[in-house]
């Protein structure tokens, strides 16, 4: 198989424009602004670290609500960064994807609800029955109102 | 040094980095128009499914031992690919992209390093950060590498990484490969091969330089050979060569029996593959047309024709190409048959600025040049296909089926991965 091309990821959002004048100068007197000119504020720069191990996943449901992760919210979710204690966590558990709190106690992991409904409850995984794999670790969740 | 990664079962690989539930099951992927499949899991092949294997000719397995069917996604697998080989390029700065799933990393100068260490903290690494299982092969010569990476994956005990570091090592890989699993010996060549008696890769690495490039193609063959004994002939290519001729061809998801319908489809193709010609700065020269009819379908005779065109110019404006496949397409297009297949290819490619201008010319190529920018320009933008030319159609009913879609997980925001919390 032969590469027939490799798609950039979000290279215009990632493109930071510093404008080399504030504004064309005019023969005379400068602003005195130009000096002090910065370069824009970037949604991607705040957010993303690792672009490349970056993914996004949609939630539903409402067992994180208390974590401040809403129904229909875009996680930003970093494969790079390690799954320690007390992060949010991406994981797919006995078939299905779901996001949790991770905590590890003695030996097992402890995947934690944060809601403000009860029905909710920490699921200890059983490494002998139970399918358990990480995907990656929440740093982000976005929402648009 | 070179070491060669590559991923296991890239495409289904992929669909299992988002659906884990994949992993249980046995799984293919299908080429294009659902036709065959290219790509398959362990347990696809452990039931007797094998690549190029047509969907047909598969559906009983695919009943009996629920296998799961899915279509080619190709945004997902070009995503997830540049991911991996902006991941393998921290880790050497010299690297040579192969193909969609595999690529060479020089470790020129990597001397105080422990070569396995070093490829099993890369094999795991891209398995954390981008989900991709891969097997690395680490050897003093392309060729060689390419064996490594063979035996890796074969190997259980090798765990997926394998450094072919003396020439004992070396030699006792050899010894476990056949000959026709070497890179660079064709079908061809391995039947020439075994009858001289020469079965595996070790036996082929003893013969003398000069009777391989009697018997193996000049001096292509010698570099081969060569290579296997450990002197490296085939550098990185780390600059990707410029394309010769550019084809783009599809079958259809339905027969077309209207020329309208097949002068739409030839006209989509053109413009993909002057998309394709623009990218490298070239210009084409011949313009070829084909056209036929399913070489399957019984109760039809079978139509296939094509024919070319010198054009005057040089040219890589879409309009005017266009202009000149749909005048082929008119030369070779009969009624009464229902075509499975057409494709256009440009051959006899010049770059731009070499192109030799025609005393009696009438285009503004200055005017053209500027709108095919702008054009590309705005596809790059706001994408593919965004702004074409009407001859290509907007409705597009041929277009390939693909009737086992995967969401576009990493480039369209209203087909995300989902997680319920």
């Amino acid at each position: 198989m032969r590469v027939v091309e490799c798609y950039e990821l979000a290279k215009e959002l990632t493109c930071l424009q510093i404008p080399l004048f504030y504004h064309s100068v005019v023969a005379g007197f400068p602003s005195p602004a130009s000096d002090y000119v910065e370069k824009k504020l970037d949604i991607n720069e705040l957010i993303i670290k690792n672009p490349d191990y970056t993914f996004f996943v949609r939630v539903r449901g409402q067992s994180m609500n208390k974590a401040g992760l809403l129904d229909d919210d875009i996680l930003v979710v970093d494969k790079s960064v390690l799954p320690a204690e007390g992060r949010l966590v991406v994981v797919y558990v006995n078939g299905e994807n779901t996001v949790k709190r991770i905590h590890y106690v003695g030996d097992r992991v402890h995947l934690v609800p944060e809601s403000e409904q009860s029905e909710f409850k920490t699921l200890i995984i059983d490494p002998f029955n139970d399918t358990f794999e990480i995907f990656g670790v929440v740093i982000a969740s976005m929402r648009k109102y | 040094m070179f070491l060669l990664a590559d991923v296991q079962s890239m495409y289904v690989s992929v669909h299992q980095i988002f659906e884990p539930s994949l992993n249980q099951v046995p799984v293919v992927v299908l080429s294009n128009n659902d036709g065959c499949v290219v790509a398959l899991c362990a347990k696809s092949k452990s039931i007797g499914i094998r690549r190029g294997d047509p969907l047909f000719k598969i559906k009983d397995l695919v009943r009996i031992h629920t296998v799961t069917v899915l279509s080619s996604q190709y945004a997902l697998y070009a995503d997830l690919s540049a991911r991996l080989m902006r991941c393998l390029s921290t880790f050497s700065p010299d690297v040579e992209v192969y193909s969609i799933d595999e690529a060479f990393l020089g470790l020129e100068g990597f001397t105080a390093y422990d070569l396995t260490a070093y490829g099993r903290c890369i094999k795991d690494t891209v398995k954390q950060n981008t989900g991709l299982p891969i097997n690395i092969g680490i050897a003093p010569t392309k060729t060689l590498a390419k064996i490594a990476n063979r035996l890796a994956k074969k190997e259980p005990a090798n765990a997926g990484v394998l450094y072919l570091a003396t020439k004992a090592e070396q030699e006792e890989a050899l010894k476990k490969v056949a000959v026709e699993d070497v890179w660079g010996i064709g079908r061809q060549y391995a039947q020439k091969l075994q009858n001289a008696g020469i079965t595996t890769a070790y036996q082929l690495s003893c013969q003398p330089v000069e009777w391989a490039r009697k018997h193996l193609g000049g001096i292509v063959g010698m570099r081969l050979v060569q290579e296997l004994r450990g002197i490296s002939c085939i550098q990185l290519e780390l600059f990707p060569s410029i394309k010769q001729s550019i084809a783009s061809t599809k079958s259809f998801g339905k027969p077309i029996r209207d020329f309208w319908e097949l002068s739409e489809a030839v006209a989509t193709y053109t413009t993909r593959a002057a998309e394709k010609l623009r990218q490298q700065q070239s210009c084409v020269n011949v313009i070829t047309v084909f056209i036929h009819t399913s070489p399957f379908a019984d109760g039809q005779n079978y139509y296939a024709n094509s024919a070319s065109f010198t054009l005057p110019t040089a040219s890589d404006d879409t309009g005017e190409l266009i202009h000149y496949a749909n005048c082929i397409l008119r030369r070779i297009f009969q009624s009464g048959h229902s075509f499975k297949k057409a494709g256009v290819i440009f051959t006899n490619l010049v770059q731009r600025d070499r192109v030799q201008t025609n005393l009696f010319e009438t285009r503004d190529r200055v005017r053209s040049k500027k709108a095919m920018d702008a054009l590309d320009a705005i596809n790059t933008k706001l994408g593919s296909g965004k702004v074409s030319f009407a001859a290509a159609g907007i409705e597009k009913p041929w277009k390939m089926k693909a009737a086992y879609q995967s969401p576009r997980y990493t480039t369209r925001w209203d087909e995300l991965m989902t997680a319920s919390i």
